[in-house]
């Protein structure tokens, strides 16, 4: 009895030890867990919290008071007066409409050119590989100066080109009319985002199975059916990244703006962003200003996230 | 009949291609034109190819400087995007708790936030912290890669989160037990393992970091700081009447994209179409 009592004893006084020491280096491993966690995250913690975090929460700060960006100058707290402000403003209530025509007309001509363009360069066509090139080319070279090429081209050389082909009504300056202008920025951001979208929508169209539209070829299907009742339905998910993109790049467009109009012709092209910037940058309303670009941050946020969820609800359905 | 009207069709589409950079073309021919030719035809070819005003515009847009700039600013920021980015979102992936979801979450929100929203308040502490603490973070190439570091995080981040996620962990745990350390295990087993999203990664921001005008036009104010944009806007504003000079100078700016484009073409098409689920 005692001698059995011992070894248990024993036993047990083994377990506890190694039961011990097994905590012992959990705890140390933990420790040294929580220590390269520190190490793999802080870096781009640091740099994230300080360039985007801490500026949004100082922004929605700034954004209830009038203040015009000289420090020394008081900031007089207004409450929501900005906001109140902001609504009844006309050329930021103009702007809000003319950036809403601008991402309808952008949505339709993006996409459209964008899913014709990526069905012709999926076809088996010797060509397509540099088409395809050609097509995504003008993505590449930034929004301000695709601005100025194509300022040039609407301004001076659609002047000449009317001059030399005697079609006066198509080819003149359309820098000085406010809806001409308004349609260049169009063509603009589409001849820059079309071949962005065609790039997603032949991703899409590769990953249609073979087979599915063999079925469709042997049940009679003719071109156009296939097109209708095979390939957009199996396309749904690049449409809901397609129209995500479209909406969310035109509705913050900037650069174009600034070089191809530069918001004229009297203030008629001046989109949200431009609007903003002007408030903050070139009358120095700062604070007012900030107020704007929050309303402006809601609206981006609210029309993305509805647009995802309704895009992805029409998917489940298909 | 089928390989004729194929042919039509590829001759079509070629034909789509060369008129869709009609504008290419435009500008490239009337860089080489004296006013008064290019006010006769802006469409034809040039009589002569004179490069007076490629000098001209090289000269007055500061454009060497401006390159080696925007090189350097690219360059950097990329490699530091990469470098941090990745192992955030590798240890995020492997780290399962509430902490690191809530983080994970934060980088994703924030892809929302437009530039507009966050440039008068970042301008302002970036003033502070260089009034403050003395670091310079405005005009300097130092301050602005650190904010495309910061402004790059969430989608770099987001990127390689995914991509790590489809990776077994199964190796890693091998190389544990044989008693590497967490950098060790990192740096020699899974960065290679995540080259492919890490070309995605580079080509997306090199297009954005190459091309962006706002954010460097808020930051930088010495001239030879400036980054092409910024050189080609300035140069604009004053020689905004002599098309000849802009399009020469639209065109020096354009050379670099169209060699990194010819180099990295397979990448870059690859790149974006996976990046583009974001």
């Amino acid at each position: 009895m005692s001698y059995n009592n011992n070894i248990e004893k024993r036993a047990y006084m083994n377990e506890t030890h190694s039961y011990v020491k097994l905590k012992e280096g959990l705890i140390m491993k933990r420790r040294q867990d929580k220590a390269w966690f520190a190490l793999f995250t802080i870096p781009t913690l640091f740099a994230f919290v300080t360039v985007v975090i801490i500026p949004f929460i100082i922004g929605i700060y700034y954004s209830f008071f009038s203040w015009d960006g000289i420090p020394a100058n008081p900031k007089i707290f207004v409450g929501f007066e900005n906001y109140a402000k902001l609504f009844g403003e006309q050329r930021f209530l103009t702007s809000a409409w003319v950036t809403t025509k601008f991402t309808v007309m952008t949505l339709v001509a993006v996409n459209v050119i964008g899913l014709s363009f990526a069905l012709l360069v999926t076809t088996k066509l010797r060509v397509r590989n540099a088409v395809r090139s050609m097509f995504f080319m003008p993505n590449l070279i930034g929004g301000l100066i695709l601005g100025y090429i194509w300022k040039f081209i609407f301004s001076d050389a659609f002047l000449v080109m009317g001059e030399v082909t005697g079609f006066k009504s198509i080819f003149f300056n359309w820098m000085i009319d406010p809806k001409y202008s308004l349609y260049a920025m169009v063509i603009v951001f589409t001849w820059q985002m079309a071949g962005y979208v065609m790039i997603i929508y032949i991703a899409g169209i590769g990953s249609i199975p073979e087979d599915v539209m063999e079925a469709a070829k042997v049940d009679g299907a003719n071109f156009w059916q296939k097109l209708t009742k095979v390939t957009f339905p199996l396309l749904m998910p690049s449409f809901t990244i397609c129209l995500f993109l479209s909406v969310s790049n035109s509705f913050k467009i900037f650069d174009v703006n600034l070089s191809l109009t530069g918001g004229g012709p009297n203030n008629a092209t001046e989109m949200l962003a431009m609007n903003i910037y002007n408030e903050i940058f070139g009358y120095n309303n700062f604070g007012y200003g900030q107020s704007k670009a929050i309303i402006f941050f809601i609206l981006v946020a609210a029309i993305t996230l509805t647009q995802v969820a309704i895009t992805k609800r029409k998917e489940v359905e298909m | 009949m089928k390989k004729i009207g194929r042919f039509l069709l590829g001759f079509f589409v070629v034909a789509l291609g060369l008129v869709y950079l009609s504008p290419i073309y435009i500008m490239l021919v009337n860089s080489f034109k004296n006013r008064a030719e290019l006010y006769q035809n802006t469409l034809a070819l040039p009589s002569s190819f004179d490069f007076k005003y490629y000098a001209d515009a090289m000269e007055k847009m500061d454009f060497l400087q401006s390159f080696f700039n925007s090189l350097l600013i690219t360059i950097v920021s990329c490699l530091l995007i990469v470098l941090f980015s990745s192992m955030t979102a590798w240890m995020l992936v492997r780290t399962n708790n509430k902490l690191s979801k809530f983080i994970f979450m934060t980088f994703v929100a924030t892809m929302l936030i437009p530039f507009q929203t966050l440039m008068m308040p970042l301008m302002q502490f970036m003033g502070k912290i260089r009034d403050v603490l003395g670091i310079p973070m405005l005009n300097t190439h130092g301050g602005l890669i650190f904010m495309y570091i910061g402004f790059g995080a969430s989608m770099a981040v987001f990127l390689y989160h995914g991509f790590i996620k489809s990776i077994p962990v199964s190796l890693e745990e091998a190389a544990l037990l044989d008693g590497a350390s967490k950098f060790g295990i990192f740096w020699r087993i899974v960065f290679p393992l995540l080259k492919p999203i890490t070309v995605t990664v580079i080509i997306l921001d090199v297009i954005w970091i190459w091309n962006d005008y706002l954010l460097p036009s808020l930051v930088l104010s010495d001239r030879a700081l400036r980054t092409i944009p910024l050189s080609t806007a300035s140069f604009f504003g004053q020689f905004t009447i002599q098309w000849n000079l802009a399009m020469a100078g639209l065109t020096l700016t354009i050379i670099p994209v169209v060699i990194f484009y010819a180099a990295a073409q397979k990448h870059i098409i690859k790149g974006v179409a996976a990046g583009s689920v974001k």
